[in-house]
Protein backbone atom coordinates (compact mmCIF):
# COMPACT_ATOMS: atom_id res chain seq x y z
CA UNK A 1 0.00 0.00 0.00
CA UNK A 2 1.49 3.33 -1.20
CA UNK A 3 1.03 5.58 2.07
CA UNK A 4 0.59 9.65 1.53
CA UNK A 5 -0.09 10.24 4.97
CA UNK A 6 0.18 8.28 8.38
CA UNK A 7 -0.38 9.52 11.57
CA UNK A 8 1.63 7.40 14.29
CA UNK A 9 0.18 7.68 17.64
CA UNK A 10 -0.22 10.51 17.68
CA UNK A 11 -1.71 12.62 20.86
CA UNK A 12 -2.85 16.24 20.91
CA UNK A 13 -4.17 18.88 23.23
CA UNK A 14 -4.41 22.88 23.15
CA UNK A 15 -2.84 24.57 25.35
CA UNK A 16 -4.10 25.91 28.28
CA UNK A 17 -7.02 23.59 28.37
CA UNK A 18 -7.09 20.27 30.39
CA UNK A 19 -8.02 16.62 28.67
CA UNK A 20 -6.74 16.17 25.18
CA UNK A 21 -8.39 16.24 21.99
CA UNK A 22 -6.27 13.52 20.12
CA UNK A 23 -5.03 10.32 21.99
CA UNK A 24 -2.62 8.01 20.38
CA UNK A 25 -4.08 8.21 17.10
CA UNK A 26 -2.80 6.25 14.46
CA UNK A 27 -4.22 6.20 10.62
CA UNK A 28 -2.85 5.87 7.46
CA UNK A 29 -4.42 7.09 4.28
CA UNK A 30 -3.60 5.46 0.90
CA UNK A 31 -2.40 7.23 -2.37
CA UNK A 32 -5.68 8.45 -4.39
CA UNK A 33 -8.29 6.88 -1.97
CA UNK A 34 -11.17 8.81 -0.81
CA UNK A 35 -11.46 8.98 2.76
CA UNK A 36 -13.96 10.53 4.80
CA UNK A 37 -13.73 11.09 8.49
CA UNK A 38 -16.93 11.42 10.54
CA UNK A 39 -17.18 12.52 13.98
CA UNK A 40 -19.70 14.62 15.83
CA UNK A 41 -18.92 18.09 16.82
CA UNK A 42 -15.71 18.09 19.29
CA UNK A 43 -14.49 14.91 18.44
CA UNK A 44 -11.33 15.93 17.17
CA UNK A 45 -11.69 15.71 13.47
CA UNK A 46 -10.52 19.14 12.52
CA UNK A 47 -7.65 19.12 15.19
CA UNK A 48 -6.78 15.95 13.34
CA UNK A 49 -7.31 17.76 10.06
CA UNK A 50 -4.37 20.30 11.20
CA UNK A 51 -2.11 17.93 12.16
CA UNK A 52 -2.05 16.99 8.61
CA UNK A 53 -0.36 20.05 6.92
CA UNK A 54 1.82 21.04 9.95
CA UNK A 55 -0.35 23.59 11.19
CA UNK A 56 -0.60 21.57 14.28
CA UNK A 57 2.36 19.16 15.42
CA UNK A 58 1.37 16.22 17.56
CA UNK A 59 2.24 16.30 21.42
CA UNK A 60 3.62 12.58 20.89
CA UNK A 61 3.88 10.86 17.82
CA UNK A 62 4.28 11.29 14.73
CA UNK A 63 2.84 12.77 11.66
CA UNK A 64 4.43 11.73 8.25
CA UNK A 65 3.37 13.09 4.76
CA UNK A 66 4.87 11.29 2.18
CA UNK A 67 7.65 10.38 4.82
CA UNK A 68 8.16 13.69 5.99
CA UNK A 69 8.23 14.56 9.18
CA UNK A 70 5.68 17.30 10.02
CA UNK A 71 7.66 18.79 12.91
CA UNK A 72 10.56 18.87 10.16
CA UNK A 73 10.83 22.87 9.48
CA UNK A 74 12.61 22.01 6.33
CA UNK A 75 9.94 20.55 5.14
CA UNK A 76 7.23 22.67 6.01
CA UNK A 77 6.69 24.37 2.46
CA UNK A 78 6.85 21.07 0.59
CA UNK A 79 4.54 19.65 3.16
CA UNK A 80 1.86 22.47 2.48
CA UNK A 81 2.05 22.27 -1.51
CA UNK A 82 1.14 18.48 -1.17
CA UNK A 83 -1.50 18.56 1.49
CA UNK A 84 -4.12 21.32 -0.05
CA UNK A 85 -6.58 22.44 2.80
CA UNK A 86 -10.24 23.50 2.82
CA UNK A 87 -11.86 25.18 5.41
CA UNK A 88 -15.86 25.75 6.53
CA UNK A 89 -16.36 29.46 5.51
CA UNK A 90 -15.68 29.88 1.49
CA UNK A 91 -16.02 33.57 2.79
CA UNK A 92 -12.37 33.27 5.49
CA UNK A 93 -10.38 31.65 2.68
CA UNK A 94 -10.45 33.93 -0.43
CA UNK A 95 -8.21 36.51 -0.66
CA UNK A 96 -8.94 38.47 -3.67
CA UNK A 97 -11.56 40.62 -5.30
CA UNK A 98 -10.94 38.42 -8.29
CA UNK A 99 -11.61 35.31 -8.90
CA UNK A 100 -8.74 34.67 -10.88
CA UNK A 101 -6.14 36.22 -9.11
CA UNK A 102 -7.64 34.33 -5.73
CA UNK A 103 -7.11 31.00 -7.71
CA UNK A 104 -3.26 32.18 -8.23
CA UNK A 105 -2.44 32.87 -5.06
CA UNK A 106 -0.98 29.96 -3.63
CA UNK A 107 1.00 29.26 -7.48
CA UNK A 108 2.28 32.90 -6.44
CA UNK A 109 3.76 32.19 -3.59
CA UNK A 110 5.25 28.83 -4.77
CA UNK A 111 7.28 31.06 -7.10
CA UNK A 112 5.66 29.75 -9.82
CA UNK A 113 6.61 31.33 -13.26
CA UNK A 114 3.64 33.48 -14.83
CA UNK A 115 2.74 31.56 -18.08
CA UNK A 116 2.57 28.78 -15.62
CA UNK A 117 0.52 30.10 -13.27
CA UNK A 118 -2.18 31.41 -16.22
CA UNK A 119 -2.06 27.22 -17.26
CA UNK A 120 -2.57 26.33 -13.82
CA UNK A 121 -5.53 28.80 -13.13
CA UNK A 122 -7.39 28.16 -16.26
CA UNK A 123 -6.98 24.29 -15.88
CA UNK A 124 -7.86 24.43 -11.94
CA UNK A 125 -11.11 26.77 -13.04
CA UNK A 126 -12.22 24.04 -15.61
CA UNK A 127 -11.75 21.18 -13.39
CA UNK A 128 -14.14 22.89 -10.53
CA UNK A 129 -16.25 24.36 -13.46
CA UNK A 130 -15.91 27.93 -12.82
CA UNK A 131 -14.28 29.25 -16.49
CA UNK A 132 -16.61 31.47 -16.73
CA UNK A 133 -16.17 33.21 -13.70
CA UNK A 134 -12.52 34.18 -14.06
CA UNK A 135 -12.48 37.51 -14.01
CA UNK A 136 -15.77 37.73 -11.45
CA UNK A 137 -15.91 38.94 -7.87
CA UNK A 138 -15.92 36.53 -5.47
CA UNK A 139 -18.20 37.67 -2.62
CA UNK A 140 -21.17 37.72 -5.71
CA UNK A 141 -20.90 34.29 -6.20
CA UNK A 142 -23.18 31.56 -4.33
CA UNK A 143 -21.68 29.53 -1.35
CA UNK A 144 -21.10 26.41 -3.52
CA UNK A 145 -19.35 28.21 -6.33
CA UNK A 146 -17.23 30.92 -3.64
CA UNK A 147 -16.33 26.75 -1.99
CA UNK A 148 -15.11 25.68 -5.35
CA UNK A 149 -12.74 28.93 -6.12
CA UNK A 150 -11.10 27.78 -3.02
CA UNK A 151 -10.62 24.21 -4.12
CA UNK A 152 -9.24 25.25 -7.47
CA UNK A 153 -6.67 27.83 -5.31
CA UNK A 154 -5.87 24.59 -3.61
CA UNK A 155 -5.16 22.52 -6.99
CA UNK A 156 -3.37 24.69 -8.47
CA UNK A 157 -0.57 24.37 -6.22
CA UNK A 158 -0.62 20.68 -8.09
CA UNK A 159 -1.53 19.21 -4.66
CA UNK A 160 -1.00 14.60 -4.13
CA UNK A 161 -3.90 15.57 -1.37
CA UNK A 162 -6.53 17.74 -0.78
CA UNK A 163 -8.09 17.37 3.21
CA UNK A 164 -11.12 19.55 3.80
CA UNK A 165 -12.50 20.03 6.93
CA UNK A 166 -16.39 20.19 6.76
CA UNK A 167 -16.68 22.31 3.46
CA UNK A 168 -20.12 21.84 2.95
CA UNK A 169 -21.44 22.97 6.29
CA UNK A 170 -22.37 25.98 5.36
CA UNK A 171 -23.87 25.38 1.86
CA UNK A 172 -27.42 24.87 0.63
CA UNK A 173 -28.23 20.96 -1.02
CA UNK A 174 -27.47 22.61 -4.46
CA UNK A 175 -24.10 23.75 -3.73
CA UNK A 176 -23.23 20.51 -1.48
CA UNK A 177 -23.82 18.75 -4.81
CA UNK A 178 -21.74 20.68 -6.77
CA UNK A 179 -18.79 20.72 -4.23
CA UNK A 180 -19.00 16.81 -3.94
CA UNK A 181 -18.96 15.76 -7.60
CA UNK A 182 -16.13 18.48 -7.85
CA UNK A 183 -14.35 16.28 -5.15
CA UNK A 184 -15.05 13.36 -6.88
CA UNK A 185 -13.96 14.78 -10.34
CA UNK A 186 -10.22 15.63 -8.58
CA UNK A 187 -10.21 11.84 -7.28
CA UNK A 188 -11.22 9.95 -11.01
CA UNK A 189 -9.61 12.31 -13.31
CA UNK A 190 -6.29 13.85 -11.40
CA UNK A 191 -5.95 11.25 -8.97
CA UNK A 192 -5.80 13.47 -5.89
CA UNK A 193 -6.23 12.13 -2.56
CA UNK A 194 -9.13 13.51 -0.51
CA UNK A 195 -9.37 13.24 2.80
CA UNK A 196 -13.06 14.83 3.49
CA UNK A 197 -14.12 15.67 7.17
CA UNK A 198 -17.72 15.71 7.95
CA UNK A 199 -20.71 14.96 9.57
CA UNK A 200 -23.00 14.46 6.97
CA UNK A 201 -23.65 10.74 6.24
CA UNK A 202 -24.62 11.04 3.08
CA UNK A 203 -21.39 12.29 2.02
CA UNK A 204 -19.41 10.04 3.93
CA UNK A 205 -21.33 7.07 2.13
CA UNK A 206 -19.86 8.37 -1.38
CA UNK A 207 -16.39 7.54 0.00
CA UNK A 208 -14.45 4.08 -0.22
CA UNK A 209 -13.15 4.46 3.28
CA UNK A 210 -15.16 5.63 6.36
CA UNK A 211 -13.17 6.61 9.81
CA UNK A 212 -15.00 7.19 12.64
CA UNK A 213 -13.79 9.34 15.36
CA UNK A 214 -14.67 9.84 18.94
CA UNK A 215 -13.36 11.77 21.75
CA UNK A 216 -9.97 11.44 19.68
CA UNK A 217 -10.00 7.86 18.99
CA UNK A 218 -10.88 5.87 16.12
CA UNK A 219 -13.83 3.71 17.07
CA UNK A 220 -14.98 2.90 13.30
CA UNK A 221 -12.87 2.18 10.23
CA UNK A 222 -13.69 0.88 7.14
CA UNK A 223 -15.82 0.51 3.79
CA UNK A 224 -18.80 2.55 4.25
CA UNK A 225 -21.28 -0.92 3.81
CA UNK A 226 -19.08 -2.28 6.92
CA UNK A 227 -19.56 0.91 9.27
CA UNK A 228 -22.60 1.98 9.07
CA UNK A 229 -24.04 -1.70 9.61
CA UNK A 230 -23.21 -0.73 13.47
CA UNK A 231 -26.01 1.16 14.05
CA UNK A 232 -26.09 0.93 17.64
CA UNK A 233 -22.26 1.32 18.06
CA UNK A 234 -22.78 5.22 15.86
CA UNK A 235 -25.69 5.98 17.94
CA UNK A 236 -23.21 5.19 21.14
CA UNK A 237 -21.04 7.98 19.50
CA UNK A 238 -23.88 10.33 18.98
CA UNK A 239 -23.89 9.89 14.94
CA UNK A 240 -26.71 8.18 13.35
CA UNK A 241 -26.35 5.39 9.74
CA UNK A 242 -27.97 6.58 7.16
CA UNK A 243 -31.74 6.94 6.93
CA UNK A 244 -31.56 3.74 4.36
CA UNK A 245 -30.00 2.06 7.00
CA UNK A 246 -32.18 2.73 9.86
CA UNK A 247 -35.02 1.52 7.67
CA UNK A 248 -33.67 -1.40 6.70
CA UNK A 249 -32.25 -2.55 10.00
CA UNK A 250 -35.84 -1.71 11.60
CA UNK A 251 -37.54 -3.91 8.79
CA UNK A 252 -34.60 -6.54 9.97
CA UNK A 253 -36.12 -6.42 13.70
CA UNK A 254 -39.08 -6.70 13.02
CA UNK A 255 -38.45 -10.03 10.88
CA UNK A 256 -38.23 -9.02 7.41
CA UNK A 257 -35.13 -10.75 5.98
CA UNK A 258 -33.05 -7.82 3.89
CA UNK A 259 -29.50 -6.77 4.11
CA UNK A 260 -28.13 -3.87 6.06
CA UNK A 261 -25.66 -3.38 2.92
CA UNK A 262 -28.28 -1.39 0.25
CA UNK A 263 -27.01 2.60 1.22
CA UNK A 264 -28.41 4.44 -1.41
CA UNK A 265 -32.64 4.69 -2.03
CA UNK A 266 -32.51 2.76 -5.25
CA UNK A 267 -30.86 -0.02 -4.01
CA UNK A 268 -32.88 0.12 -0.56
CA UNK A 269 -35.73 0.30 -2.18
CA UNK A 270 -34.52 -2.77 -4.84
CA UNK A 271 -34.01 -4.85 -1.53
CA UNK A 272 -36.69 -4.21 0.48
CA UNK A 273 -38.83 -5.13 -3.35
CA UNK A 274 -37.17 -8.21 -3.64
CA UNK A 275 -37.93 -9.10 0.35
CA UNK A 276 -41.24 -8.52 -0.07
CA UNK A 277 -41.85 -10.78 -3.01
CA UNK A 278 -40.19 -13.60 -1.61
CA UNK B 1 -30.97 52.64 5.82
CA UNK B 2 -29.78 49.85 3.60
CA UNK B 3 -25.72 49.13 3.26
CA UNK B 4 -26.03 47.43 0.17
CA UNK B 5 -26.10 50.42 -1.79
CA UNK B 6 -22.84 52.10 -0.50
CA UNK B 7 -19.97 51.72 -3.23
CA UNK B 8 -16.19 52.25 -2.55
CA UNK B 9 -12.96 52.38 -4.89
CA UNK B 10 -15.68 52.13 -7.52
CA UNK B 11 -14.27 50.55 -10.75
CA UNK B 12 -16.11 50.14 -13.95
CA UNK B 13 -14.39 47.35 -16.03
CA UNK B 14 -13.67 48.06 -19.80
CA UNK B 15 -10.80 47.85 -22.24
CA UNK B 16 -10.82 51.61 -23.44
CA UNK B 17 -7.61 53.28 -23.93
CA UNK B 18 -7.96 54.88 -20.46
CA UNK B 19 -8.37 51.72 -19.01
CA UNK B 20 -5.28 50.18 -20.92
CA UNK B 21 -2.59 52.07 -19.83
CA UNK B 22 -0.56 51.15 -17.03
CA UNK B 23 -1.68 51.73 -13.61
CA UNK B 24 1.57 53.36 -12.31
CA UNK B 25 1.85 55.68 -15.04
CA UNK B 26 -2.23 56.86 -14.32
CA UNK B 27 -1.55 57.14 -10.89
CA UNK B 28 1.54 59.20 -11.28
CA UNK B 29 -0.09 61.57 -14.51
CA UNK B 30 -3.19 61.88 -11.66
CA UNK B 31 -0.91 63.90 -9.39
CA UNK B 32 0.47 65.41 -11.89
CA UNK B 33 -2.20 66.61 -12.85
CA UNK B 34 -3.67 67.88 -9.62
CA UNK B 35 -0.78 69.50 -9.14
CA UNK B 36 -0.59 71.48 -12.34
CA UNK B 37 -4.43 72.40 -11.43
CA UNK B 38 -2.64 74.59 -8.79
CA UNK B 39 -0.30 75.63 -10.87
CA UNK B 40 -2.47 77.08 -13.50
CA UNK B 41 -3.18 80.77 -13.60
CA UNK B 42 -4.72 82.59 -16.35
CA UNK B 43 -8.21 81.83 -18.25
CA UNK B 44 -5.98 79.79 -21.02
CA UNK B 45 -4.43 77.55 -18.67
CA UNK B 46 -7.71 76.30 -17.09
CA UNK B 47 -9.58 75.91 -20.44
CA UNK B 48 -6.61 73.88 -21.61
CA UNK B 49 -7.32 71.65 -18.20
CA UNK B 50 -10.94 70.92 -18.75
CA UNK B 51 -9.86 69.97 -22.74
CA UNK B 52 -7.51 67.57 -21.24
CA UNK B 53 -10.23 66.07 -18.85
CA UNK B 54 -12.94 66.21 -21.09
CA UNK B 55 -11.17 64.26 -24.16
CA UNK B 56 -9.61 61.69 -21.12
CA UNK B 57 -13.44 61.09 -19.95
CA UNK B 58 -14.62 61.05 -24.12
CA UNK B 59 -11.46 58.34 -24.50
CA UNK B 60 -12.84 56.39 -20.90
CA UNK B 61 -16.13 55.71 -22.02
CA UNK B 62 -17.37 56.63 -18.74
CA UNK B 63 -20.39 58.88 -18.79
CA UNK B 64 -20.39 62.44 -18.35
CA UNK B 65 -23.20 61.96 -15.68
CA UNK B 66 -21.06 58.86 -13.69
CA UNK B 67 -18.16 61.92 -13.45
CA UNK B 68 -20.60 64.06 -12.24
CA UNK B 69 -21.69 61.97 -9.71
CA UNK B 70 -18.33 61.78 -8.08
CA UNK B 71 -18.54 65.56 -7.83
CA UNK B 72 -22.10 65.85 -6.02
CA UNK B 73 -20.98 64.56 -2.80
CA UNK B 74 -18.76 67.54 -2.10
CA UNK B 75 -21.19 69.92 -3.47
CA UNK B 76 -21.73 71.63 0.10
CA UNK B 77 -17.87 72.01 0.28
CA UNK B 78 -17.79 73.73 -3.08
CA UNK B 79 -20.46 76.03 -1.84
CA UNK B 80 -18.65 76.68 1.00
CA UNK B 81 -15.56 77.62 -0.80
CA UNK B 82 -16.91 79.58 -2.89
CA UNK B 83 -18.87 82.01 -0.33
CA UNK B 84 -15.18 82.39 1.30
CA UNK B 85 -13.56 83.65 -1.64
CA UNK B 86 -16.03 85.51 -2.28
CA UNK B 87 -16.29 87.82 0.48
CA UNK B 88 -12.36 87.47 1.86
CA UNK B 89 -10.43 88.00 -1.43
CA UNK B 90 -9.23 91.53 -0.77
CA UNK B 91 -9.86 93.66 -3.89
CA UNK B 92 -10.48 97.08 -5.12
CA UNK B 93 -13.02 96.36 -7.36
CA UNK B 94 -16.04 96.64 -4.87
CA UNK B 95 -19.66 95.80 -6.57
CA UNK B 96 -21.72 95.62 -3.49
CA UNK B 97 -20.77 96.15 0.11
CA UNK B 98 -23.06 95.83 3.36
CA UNK B 99 -21.53 96.16 7.10
CA UNK B 100 -18.59 94.09 6.97
CA UNK B 101 -19.37 92.32 3.88
CA UNK B 102 -18.51 93.11 0.25
CA UNK B 103 -18.01 91.37 -3.14
CA UNK B 104 -14.96 92.57 -5.45
CA UNK B 105 -14.07 91.43 -8.67
CA UNK B 106 -11.43 89.84 -8.12
CA UNK B 107 -13.24 88.00 -5.23
CA UNK B 108 -15.80 86.38 -8.21
CA UNK B 109 -12.87 85.73 -10.02
CA UNK B 110 -11.00 84.15 -7.40
CA UNK B 111 -13.89 81.95 -6.23
CA UNK B 112 -14.40 80.83 -9.88
CA UNK B 113 -10.81 79.48 -10.14
CA UNK B 114 -11.64 77.49 -7.09
CA UNK B 115 -14.51 75.87 -7.67
CA UNK B 116 -13.11 75.18 -11.11
CA UNK B 117 -10.19 73.42 -9.58
CA UNK B 118 -11.98 71.79 -7.09
CA UNK B 119 -14.39 70.37 -9.78
CA UNK B 120 -11.55 69.33 -12.03
CA UNK B 121 -9.94 68.08 -9.23
CA UNK B 122 -12.26 65.53 -8.29
CA UNK B 123 -13.31 64.44 -11.54
CA UNK B 124 -9.44 63.74 -12.50
CA UNK B 125 -9.12 61.09 -9.61
CA UNK B 126 -12.63 59.79 -10.00
CA UNK B 127 -11.68 58.93 -13.54
CA UNK B 128 -8.51 56.85 -12.42
CA UNK B 129 -10.59 55.02 -9.66
CA UNK B 130 -13.42 54.50 -12.33
CA UNK B 131 -10.38 52.93 -14.85
CA UNK B 132 -8.57 51.08 -12.49
CA UNK B 133 -9.21 48.02 -10.58
CA UNK B 134 -8.37 47.97 -6.93
CA UNK B 135 -6.48 45.17 -7.35
CA UNK B 136 -4.47 47.47 -10.17
CA UNK B 137 -3.89 49.82 -8.02
CA UNK B 138 -2.41 48.54 -5.09
CA UNK B 139 -0.09 46.60 -7.23
CA UNK B 140 0.71 50.04 -8.71
CA UNK B 141 1.35 51.57 -5.51
CA UNK B 142 3.46 48.43 -4.04
CA UNK B 143 5.53 49.20 -7.28
CA UNK B 144 5.75 52.84 -6.73
CA UNK B 145 6.57 52.34 -3.25
CA UNK B 146 9.08 49.34 -3.67
CA UNK B 147 12.02 51.92 -3.88
CA UNK B 148 11.13 52.91 0.30
CA UNK B 149 12.30 48.97 0.67
CA UNK B 150 15.43 50.20 0.71
CA UNK B 151 15.00 51.99 4.17
CA UNK B 152 12.67 49.05 5.17
CA UNK B 153 9.22 50.43 4.48
CA UNK B 154 7.55 46.78 4.42
CA UNK B 155 6.04 47.79 1.19
CA UNK B 156 4.56 44.22 0.20
CA UNK B 157 2.66 44.04 3.07
CA UNK B 158 1.05 47.35 3.20
CA UNK B 159 -0.13 46.48 -0.35
CA UNK B 160 -1.30 42.99 0.51
CA UNK B 161 -3.04 44.71 3.89
CA UNK B 162 -4.47 47.41 1.62
CA UNK B 163 -5.94 44.66 -0.84
CA UNK B 164 -7.50 42.54 1.65
CA UNK B 165 -9.42 45.22 3.24
CA UNK B 166 -11.01 45.89 -0.48
CA UNK B 167 -11.32 42.29 -0.52
CA UNK B 168 -13.48 42.55 2.70
CA UNK B 169 -15.37 46.04 2.28
CA UNK B 170 -18.51 44.05 0.36
CA UNK B 171 -18.36 40.99 3.21
CA UNK B 172 -18.28 43.15 6.27
CA UNK B 173 -20.66 45.49 4.36
CA UNK B 174 -23.26 42.13 4.16
CA UNK B 175 -22.47 40.84 7.27
CA UNK B 176 -23.42 44.39 8.86
CA UNK B 177 -26.91 44.58 7.27
CA UNK B 178 -27.38 41.10 8.58
CA UNK B 179 -26.60 42.19 12.17
CA UNK B 180 -28.54 45.06 11.55
CA UNK B 181 -31.82 43.62 10.14
CA UNK B 182 -31.19 41.08 13.45
CA UNK B 183 -31.20 43.66 15.85
CA UNK B 184 -34.17 45.29 14.35
CA UNK B 185 -36.11 42.35 14.40
CA UNK B 186 -35.41 42.25 18.13
CA UNK B 187 -36.63 45.69 18.74
CA UNK B 188 -33.51 48.17 17.98
CA UNK B 189 -33.91 51.31 16.33
CA UNK B 190 -31.30 52.73 14.27
CA UNK B 191 -33.43 55.61 13.13
CA UNK B 192 -34.84 57.65 15.59
CA UNK B 193 -33.26 60.10 18.32
CA UNK B 194 -30.61 62.49 18.34
CA UNK B 195 -27.02 62.34 16.99
CA UNK B 196 -25.63 60.88 20.50
CA UNK B 197 -28.36 58.25 20.59
CA UNK B 198 -27.78 57.24 17.13
CA UNK B 199 -24.31 56.63 17.71
CA UNK B 200 -25.21 54.47 21.13
CA UNK B 201 -27.41 52.53 19.07
CA UNK B 202 -24.50 51.71 16.86
CA UNK B 203 -22.82 50.03 19.63
CA UNK B 204 -24.61 46.60 19.37
CA UNK B 205 -24.20 46.48 15.93
CA UNK B 206 -19.87 47.21 15.92
CA UNK B 207 -19.34 44.82 18.74
CA UNK B 208 -20.56 41.91 17.12
CA UNK B 209 -18.94 43.11 13.92
CA UNK B 210 -15.72 43.73 15.48
CA UNK B 211 -15.30 40.32 17.19
CA UNK B 212 -16.25 38.12 13.89
CA UNK B 213 -14.14 40.42 11.69
CA UNK B 214 -11.31 38.96 14.36
CA UNK B 215 -12.56 35.99 14.02
CA UNK B 216 -12.06 36.09 9.95
CA UNK B 217 -8.44 37.33 10.29
CA UNK B 218 -7.38 34.78 12.10
CA UNK B 219 -9.14 32.23 9.57
CA UNK B 220 -7.92 34.33 6.54
CA UNK B 221 -4.34 33.94 8.38
CA UNK B 222 -4.40 30.26 8.57
CA UNK B 223 -6.49 30.20 5.31
CA UNK B 224 -3.37 31.89 3.38
CA UNK B 225 -0.55 30.17 5.41
CA UNK B 226 -2.39 26.67 4.06
CA UNK B 227 -1.69 28.16 0.84
CA UNK B 228 2.04 28.43 1.23
CA UNK B 229 2.06 32.33 1.79
CA UNK B 230 5.90 33.77 3.33
CA UNK B 231 5.46 37.62 2.68
CA UNK B 232 6.76 38.80 -0.42
CA UNK B 233 9.74 37.29 -0.99
CA UNK B 234 10.06 34.87 -3.78
CA UNK B 235 6.92 35.51 -4.98
CA UNK B 236 6.09 35.75 -8.63
CA UNK B 237 2.98 37.50 -10.22
CA UNK B 238 0.00 36.47 -12.31
CA UNK B 239 -0.58 39.66 -14.07
CA UNK B 240 2.99 41.46 -13.88
CA UNK B 241 2.77 45.45 -14.45
CA UNK B 242 4.67 46.05 -17.41
CA UNK B 243 4.89 49.47 -19.23
CA UNK B 244 4.66 48.97 -23.30
CA UNK B 245 6.53 51.30 -25.17
CA UNK B 246 3.22 53.24 -25.74
CA UNK B 247 2.55 53.95 -22.25
CA UNK B 248 5.96 55.28 -22.09
CA UNK B 249 5.66 57.34 -24.95
CA UNK B 250 1.53 58.25 -23.56
CA UNK B 251 3.24 59.55 -20.03
CA UNK B 252 6.04 61.73 -21.72
CA UNK B 253 3.35 63.65 -24.47
CA UNK B 254 1.34 64.05 -21.56
CA UNK B 255 3.97 65.34 -18.79
CA UNK B 256 5.46 67.93 -21.55
CA UNK B 257 1.54 69.35 -21.95
CA UNK B 258 1.39 69.12 -17.97
CA UNK B 259 4.85 70.96 -18.13
CA UNK B 260 3.73 73.52 -20.59
CA UNK B 261 0.62 74.69 -19.05
CA UNK B 262 2.41 75.11 -15.65
CA UNK B 263 4.73 77.74 -17.39
CA UNK B 264 1.74 79.43 -19.00
CA UNK B 265 -0.19 79.36 -15.75
CA UNK B 266 2.76 81.13 -14.16
CA UNK B 267 3.10 83.75 -16.77
CA UNK B 268 -0.38 84.74 -15.85
CA UNK B 269 -2.13 82.96 -19.49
Amino acid sequence: MDTILRCEHAAFHYPDTDGAVLHDLSLSIERGSFTAVLGHNGSGKSTLAKLFNAILLPDSGKVYVDGMDTSDEAHLFDIRRRIGMVFQNPDNQIVSSVVEEDVAFAAENLGVPPDEIRRRVDDALATVGMTEFVRHAPHLLSGGQKQRIAIAGVIAMEPDCIVLDEPTAMLDPAGRRDVMQTLHRLRNELGITVVLITHHMDEALQADRVVVISDGRIVLDGAPGDVFTHCDTLASYSLSAPETVLLLSALQDAGLDVPLTAMTPEACADAIAAALSE
Amino acid sequence: MNLSNITLGQYFPGDSAVHRLDPRYKIVLTLLYIVTLFLAGGVFSYLVCAAILLVVIFLSRISLRMVAKSVAPIGVLILITAVLNIFYTPGENILWQWWVLKITTEGILSAIRMIARIIMLVAGSSILTYTTSPIQLTDAIESLLSPLRVIRVPVHEISMMMSIALRFIPTLIEEADKIMSAQKARGADFESGNVFRRVKAMIPLLVPLFISAFRRADELALAMECRCYNGGKGRTRLHKLKAAPKDHVIFFTVLLLFAAISVAGRFGY
